[in-house]
């Protein structure tokens, strides 16, 4: 059986290890096109602000991990697949044959159609070279306007404030991570980025970038100019998908999938940012592009590819973001449903902040800010759909109480256990 | 033979003493904030229950790290978070279900109980023996009896 996964990010990763304990006979090919080894995304924050070396974005710290586990890493880029013949079509021509099949080629970025995104100077913060190449450029003291204030860009806006820059955020929405947070939270984080000396412009538009001198000029819908030094475009991602032209694997946003991770063709499977799987809060299918996703899917595909049947049951969208030492946090429907109750704490001065969102007996969504304790019980009361009972009563006067919520739900609380013993 | 935490709140006075031991073997403080353990209060029943990490074999917080920052102990079982390898992105946090993984916004890492490398001081410091490190084997079965009552109980604790 030759198992192989076309990308090398966490969802590959992850398939890849997952298949070597399942089906310890067969081979596994992983094959990534960027040079270095597999690493995170998630982590190149860490790494522009000088937390980690290159080596702590690596996914697998062993250097031999992959060939000690008997899994062949090729450095190459897929150009086709051919379902029929089941061979990938190599750059450089060469060819590759397979079984099963897993498309793990993520996601890129989005460049936005604004005239001069072609200059020197514009750079996406999306793979290590793109890392590297920021760290060059943007020094203290530069001159940064980042476009966009979604999840990415907030997460690189705390690293490049951290490397000292002269920042300032454009964005589209009318606050910062508008796909995250609501009016009041996302509010919030742009106060506090002001508070820590952050341009940022909400409502606007970037509408073109011209060169001066050395430098750039960033002219705004709001007929501002800006001067920079270094412009990073973090407009949002989309899933790599073009080399699945021709194939017969049927797409939308991302793959399409059924419950077991299954494309549209038997032996193809797809796991993460460019998987459209089940969300488990919608049980529609979406593309999420976030970390936990990539993992619950690299699992469960691999068991499949290794001929179990494991059902997806749909992943909790969820984010936790760190804006300058502000920490917020995001659960699936946070936006809350029609006809549902909700729970708010607003503590606007401490920045403190928790929404939470309920249908019925349940609990669907949730949002928070500084919230750091515990955080993690959101996601439990959610994935677990646990009837509140009571305990919706005393959420919706006391938001705070989550960890009791669940503890009064779930444990026996001692009642009875004194008559086990 | 791999050990685990039972815990038994009915016997929890709520003294914290567990939480103290926890800060202090940990971080080399005794604050409560900083401890692994924590005491729940619920004071319409009149109870206390101690809750940590029961290292559960799902490991979400494991599987959810993209820098492979927790590790598993085969010794004690633990999943354990290495603080020189996290990079402070706080995904485990929000990937544990129990709400047992935390961040430290002093020292910027994720940190979470490791059962003290297999000789719990929680265990060691409560007087009532709430809290007591046993076989795994044995908090199994008293895990599933607990599970199958609080099953029958479902009415009674709504």
């Amino acid at each position: 059986m030759q198992h192989v996964i076309i990308g090398a990010g966490p969802a590959g990763v992850i398939a890849a290890e997952t298949l070597r304990r399942l089906d310890p006979g067969a081979s596994v090919k992983l094959v990534g096109d960027e040079q270095e080894p597999p690493y995170s995304r998630m982590a190149l924050p860490y790494y522009l602000f000088d937390r980690i070396q290159e080596d702590g974005t690596h996914l697998r710290k062993q250097p031999d991990h992959f060939s000690r586990n008997g899994i062949e890493v090729l450095r190459a880029r897929v150009t086709a697949v051919n379902t029929k013949a089941r061979r990938l079509t190599l750059d450089g021509g060469k060819e590759l044959g397979f079984d099963k099949l897993l498309i793990a080629t993520g996601s890129h970025p989005i460049r936005p159609p604004i005239p001069g995104m072609d200059l020197d100077g514009i750079f996406s913060c999306w793979t290590l070279a793109d890392g590297r190449n920021i760290a060059k450029r943007a020094g203290k003291g530069s001159r940064v306007v980042l476009m966009g204030a979604g999840f990415i860009g907030c997460i690189i806006l705390e690293a490049l404030a951290m490397r000292g820059v002269k920042l300032t955020v454009i964005e589209m929405g009318d606050r910062m991570v508008p796909r995250m947070m609501n009016q009041v939270a996302g509010g919030l984080i742009k106060k506090w980025c002001e508070t820590k000396g952050v341009g940022v412009h909400t409502s606007t538009r970037v509408e073109s970038i011209e060169k001066s001198g050395a430098a750039l000029k960033v002219r705004l819908s709001s007929d501002k100019v800006l001067d920079a030094d270094v412009v990073i475009s973090a407009t949002g991602v989309r899933s790599n998908l073009e080399f699945l032209g021709g194939s017969g694997i049927e797409t939308d946003f991302g793959v399409k999938v059924n419950d077991r991770l299954q494309s549209s063709h038997p032996d193809v499977f797809a796991a993460g940012d460019v998987c459209q799987g089940r969300d488990f809060s919608t049980g529609e299918y979406s593309v999420q592009a976030i970390q936990p996703t990539a993992a619950d899917h690299g699992r469960i595909a691999a068991a499949n590819m290794a001929g179990r049947s494991v059902r997806h049951q749909g992943s909790v969208n969820m984010n936790v973001l760190d804006t300058m030492g502000l920490i917020s946090t995001s659960y699936g429907l946070w936006m809350g449903v029609p006809g549902g109750e909700s729970a708010e704490l607003r503590d606007t001065d401490r920045y403190r902040y928790l929404s939470l969102q309920f249908s019925g007996d349940h609990l669907v969504g949730a949002q928070s800010l500084g919230l750091t304790e515990h955080v993690g019980v959101l996601r439990g009361l959610i994935q677990t759909r646990v009837r509140l009972g009571r305990w919706k009563d005393r959420l919706l006067k006391d938001p705070t109480r989550i960890m009791e919520a669940y503890l009064g739900c779930t444990q026996a609380l001692g009642h009875n256990a004194g008559v086990l013993a | 033979m791999l050990k685990a935490l039972q815990i038994e709140p009915e016997k929890c006075t709520g003294c914290l003493q567990c939480e103290l031991a926890c800060s202090f073997q940990a971080e080399g403080v005794f604050n409560p904030s900083k401890s692994r353990i924590k005491i729940f209060t619920f004071h319409d029943e009149g109870r206390f229950v101690p809750y940590t990490c029961t290292q559960c074999s799902e490991a979400w917080c494991m599987h959810a790290c993209p820098v492979e920052a927790i590790v598993f102990n085969d010794r004690t079982g633990a999943k354990e978070v290495l603080a020189d390898v996290c990079v402070g992105c706080k995904v485990c946090t929000i990937a544990c279900p129990f709400g047992t993984v935390n961040y430290d916004q002093d020292d910027k890492v994720a940190y979470k109980c490791d059962l003290c490398g297999g000789a719990p001081e929680c265990a060691k410091a409560c007087p009532t023996g709430a809290i007591t490190y046993v076989d795994a084997d044995h908090t199994g079965l008293a895990r599933m009896r607990a599970h199958a009552a609080k099953t029958a109980n479902v009415g009674a604790s709504a």
